[in-house]
C-alpha cells in the first residue's frame, strides 16, 4: 500500500512541468485566494456608487448562500428567508439602539440571536413537511412575522421601521474606527467568505453528506436510521442564522430597519438569485446575486427608474428553469463540492 | 347567573350576525379561488403560485371591459375567458415542458411567472387602485347597516360556479377525463384519454375560475396589482386546512377560515385578523397535516 503510493508520488514529479496535474484542492485554493484578492481591491479602484454595489451584493449573496444549503443541500426550497433576515436586521437595530454606545459585536449578537429564534419557530413546525409543503408553510411564517413586525408599531416602529447611526468597527484593544465605505466593504468581505468556508466544511462534513441524502431520498435515508428531522431542523437553523448575519450586516450598511424586507420579495429574490446561480454550489447563489442586482442595475440605468425590469429578469428566470435547472454555475457543481 | 348575564351581554351580537355575512361572503370568493387551486394540484401536482395573479389579471381585465362595454357581466364573461386562454398558454409555454420533473420545479416557474404578471400590472395600470362599480346598487338592511344586495349575490355567483363546476366534473365528458386522469395518469392515458391537453383544460378552467373571482370581487375592494398575493396566501391556507387536492375540503375550509378573520376583526385590526388563519394552519398541521376536513 505504501510503496505503491510513494510510486505515483515519484511519477508525479517526474512528469515535465506542464503537463503535471495541480489536485484538486490546489485548484480550489487559488482559486479561492484569486476571487478573494480581486474581491478586496475592488473598493480601492472603484468608486464610491459601486463599491456600496459590490458590498451589497455580497449580503444578498450571503443570504442566497444560506438558502442554498436548504435548497440545494437538503433539498427543501424556502420561501421565507426574509424573515430570519429581517429578524437579523431587527435584532440588531434593537441592540444599537438601546446599548449606548452602540457596539457592532452586540448588534451580530442580537441579530443572530433574533435570526436563531426565528429559525427555532419556523423549523419546530414546518421540517415534518416536505417539498411544496415546506415551501407554502415557510412562506406563510415569514408573512406571521412580516405582520408582527408591520403592525407593532410601539416596537419596531411599523410601517417606517428603525433609524439608528452606524456603531464604529471595533476590534478590542487593537482597533477602534469609523467604518469607511471601504473598510465595511472589507468586514462584509470576511463575513461572507468567513461563512461561506464554514457553509463549505459543513457541507462536506458527515452532517452535510446526511443533509444530501435526505435530498436524494428522505424515506431511505431514515431507514438506514437517521433522525431525519433532527437534521432538518438543524440543517434549517444553520440557514436561518447565516440569513440572519446577512440581515445584521445589511442593517449595518444602510442603517436602517424596515419592514419592506421582511415581506416575501425579498423570500422571492433569494429564491430567483439561487435558481440563476446553481443550486447546490454555496458560491453560485452569490454569482446569480450578482447577475440579477446588475442586470436590475443597467436595466433601470438604460431604460429609466420606471422599466419593470422584472419582466424580463422573470422570463429569464422561468427559462433558466425550463432549459438550464443547475443555474449558471451548474456546470461546476461536482467539481465545487468534491 | 348575574357573571354569565353580564358575558352574554358583553358579546355584540348584531356585530357576530354582520360579520357571519361578510365571513360567507369573502369564504365563497376564496372557495372560487382556492377550488381551481386545488383542482390544478389534485390532478397535476402543480403549486399554481400564479394563482393570485391570475385572480388580479381578471379583475384588471374585467375593468377595461367594463370601462369599454359598461356591462358588468360582460366584463365577468370576458375576463373569465381571456384569462383561461392565458392560463392554457401559461400551461403549455412553462409548465408542459417541467411534466415528470419535481414538483418543486412547477413552484418555481409559476413564481416567475406572477413576478412576470404582476409586474406587467404595474407598468401597464400603474400603482393607482381602479374600481369597477356594483352592478345593483339596492341595499337592504341590517341592524343598523345598509348591506349592499351585491354582497348577497357574490357568495350566490360563487356558489352556483362552484356548483356548475361540480356537476360538470361529475357529468361532462371532459369532466369525466379530468376525473380519470386525477385518479390514474397512466391508465387514463393507455384508455385513449388526452392528458397533456386534459392539463391544459384544467389550467385553464381555475384560471377562468380565479379571474371570475377577481371580477366580483373587484367592486368591493378596488383593484391594484399587489392584491394577488394577499389572496394566494389565502387561498394557499385554505387549500393546506382542506386538504392538498380536496375538492370539497376547501371549500369548506374557505368558509371557515374566513369566519373566523371575520369573527376576529370584531376585536382586532383587520391587518392582525390574518394571523388567525395563520394560526389555524400551523394547528392543522400539527394535528391533522392531511387536512382539517380530510375524509
Amino acid at each position: 500500500m505504501t510503496t505503491e503510493r510513494r510510486d505515483k508520488v515519484t511519477t508525479l514529479k517526474d512528469l515535465p512541468l506542464g503537463t503535471r496535474r495541480l489536485s484538486h484542492n490546489a485548484v480550489f485554493w487559488i482559486g479561492f485566494c484569486v476571487v478573494m484578492a480581486l474581491l478586496i481591491a475592488a473598493p480601492l479602484v472603484l468608486p464610491e456608487f459601486w463599491r456600496r454595489f459590490l458590498t451589497e451584493i455580497l449580503i444578498w449573496g450571503l443570504l442566497a448562500m444560506s438558502s442554498d444549503l436548504l435548497i440545494g443541500y437538503t433539498g427543501m426550497v424556502s420561501f421565507g428567508h426574509s424573515a430570519f433576515f429581517g429578524l437579523g436586521m431587527y435584532g440588531a437595530a434593537g441592540a444599537l439602539l438601546i446599548v449606548s454606545p452602540p457596539n457592532l459585536w452586540l448588534a451580530i449578537l442580537c441579530g443572530l440571536a433574533g435570526a436563531a429564534g426565528a429559525a427555532l419557530f419556523v423549523a419546530f413546525f414546518s421540517t415534518r413537511l416536505r417539498d411544496i409543503y415546506f415551501a407554502i408553510t415557510t412562506l406563510i411564517f415569514s408573512q406571521i412575522f412580516y405582520v408582527i413586525i408591520f403592525t407593532w408599531t410601539a416596537v419596531t416602529g411599523g410601517e417606517n421601521g428603525l433609524i439608528f447611526t452606524r456603531p464604529h468597527l471595533t476590534i478590542p484593544f487593537l482597533y477602534n474606527a469609523r467604518f469607511t465605505s471601504t473598510t465595511l466593504h472589507w468586514f462584509v468581505l470576511a463575513a461572507v467568505a468567513g461563512s461561506y468556508l464554514f457553509l463549505r466544511r459543513v457541507t462536506q462534513s458527515p452532517f452535510g453528506t446526511v443533509l444530501q441524502s435526505i435530498r436524494e431520498n428522505e424515506a431511505r435515508t431514515r431507514a438506514v436510521g437517521y433522525a431525519v428531522e433532527r437534521y432538518k431542523m438543524m440543517s434549517v437553523m444553520l440557514s436561518g442564522l447565516f440569513a440572519g448575519l446577512a440581515g445584521v450586516l445589511y442593517a449595518v450598511q444602510n442603517e436602517f430597519a424596515a419592514p419592506d424586507f421582511v415581506y416575501f420579495l425579498t423570500s422571492g429574490d433569494t429564491v430567483i438569485y439561487n435558481v440563476l446561480g446553481g443550486i447546490g454550489t454555496l458560491v453560485g447563489p452569490i454569482v446569480g446575486a450578482g447577475f440579477f442586482q446588475l442586470a436590475r442595475q443597467l436595466l433601470s440605468q438604460w431604460f429609466g427608474d420606471q422599466f419593470p425590469y422584472l419582466i424580463p429578469l422573470g422570463i429569464v428566470f422561468i427559462a433558466m428553469i425550463i432549459f438550464l435547472p443547475q443555474g449558471i454555475l451548474g456546470f461546476a457543481r461536482r467539481w465545487l463540492n468534491r | 347567573m348575574g357573571a354569565l348575564g353580564q358575558f352574554f351581554q358583553a358579546i355584540p351580537f348584531d356585530l357576530i350576525i354582520i360579520q357571519t355575512v361578510n365571513g360567507i361572503v369573502t369564504g365563497m370568493i376564496l372557495a372560487l379561488i382556492a377550488s381551481g387551486l386545488t383542482l390544478i394540484f389534485g390532478i397535476m401536482d402543480v403549486v399554481n403560485f400564479a394563482h393570485g395573479e391570475l385572480f388580479m389579471l381578471g379583475a384588471y381585465i374585467g375593468f377595461v371591459v367594463f370601462v369599454t362595454t359598461g356591462s358588468f357581466w360582460l366584463a365577468l364573461i370576458g375576463a373569465s375567458l381571456i384569462v383561461a386562454i392565458l392560463g392554457a398558454a401559461m400551461q403549455i409555454v412553462a409548465l408542459r415542458p417541467l411534466i415528470g420533473r419535481d414538483p418543486l420545479n412547477t413552484i418555481l416557474a409559476t413564481f416567475g411567472i406572477s413576478l412576470v404578471l404582476q409586474n406587467y400590472a404595474l407598468w401597464q395600470f400603474g400603482p393607482v387602485v381602479r374600481k369597477i362599480p356594483e352592478p345593483i346598487g339596492s341595499h337592504f338592511t341590517l341592524f343598523y347597516l345598509q348591506y349592499p344586495w351585491y354582497r348577497v349575490l357574490i357568495a350566490v355567483l360563487s356558489a352556483a360556479i362552484i356548483g356548475g363546476f361540480w356537476l360538470f366534473l361529475k357529468y361532462g365528458k371532459l369532466g369525466v377525463w379530468i376525473r380519470a386522469t386525477a385518479q390514474d395518469r397512466v391508465m387514463a392515458q393507455a384508455m385513449g384519454i388526452p392528458v397533456p391537453w386534459v392539463y391544459t383544460g384544467v389550467f385553464a378552467i381555475g384560471a377562468a375560475m380565479a379571474a371570475a373571482s377577481g371580477v366580483l370581487f373587484a367592486p368591493m375592494v378596488g383593484v391594484n396589482h399587489t392584491m394577488g398575493l394577499d389572496w394566494v396566501l389565502k387561498a394557499f391556507i385554505v387549500v393546506v386546512v382542506g386538504g392538498m387536492g380536496n375538492f370539497g375540503g376547501s371549500i369548506a375550509a374557505a368558509i371557515f377560515i374566513s369566519l373566523l378573520e371575520a369573527y376576529a376583526t370584531i376585536w382586532v385590526d383587520p391587518s392582525q385578523a390574518v394571523i388567525v388563519s395563520f394560526v389555524v394552519l400551523i394547528l392543522t398541521l400539527l394535528f391533522r397535516p392531511t387536512g382539517l376536513f380530510a375524509r
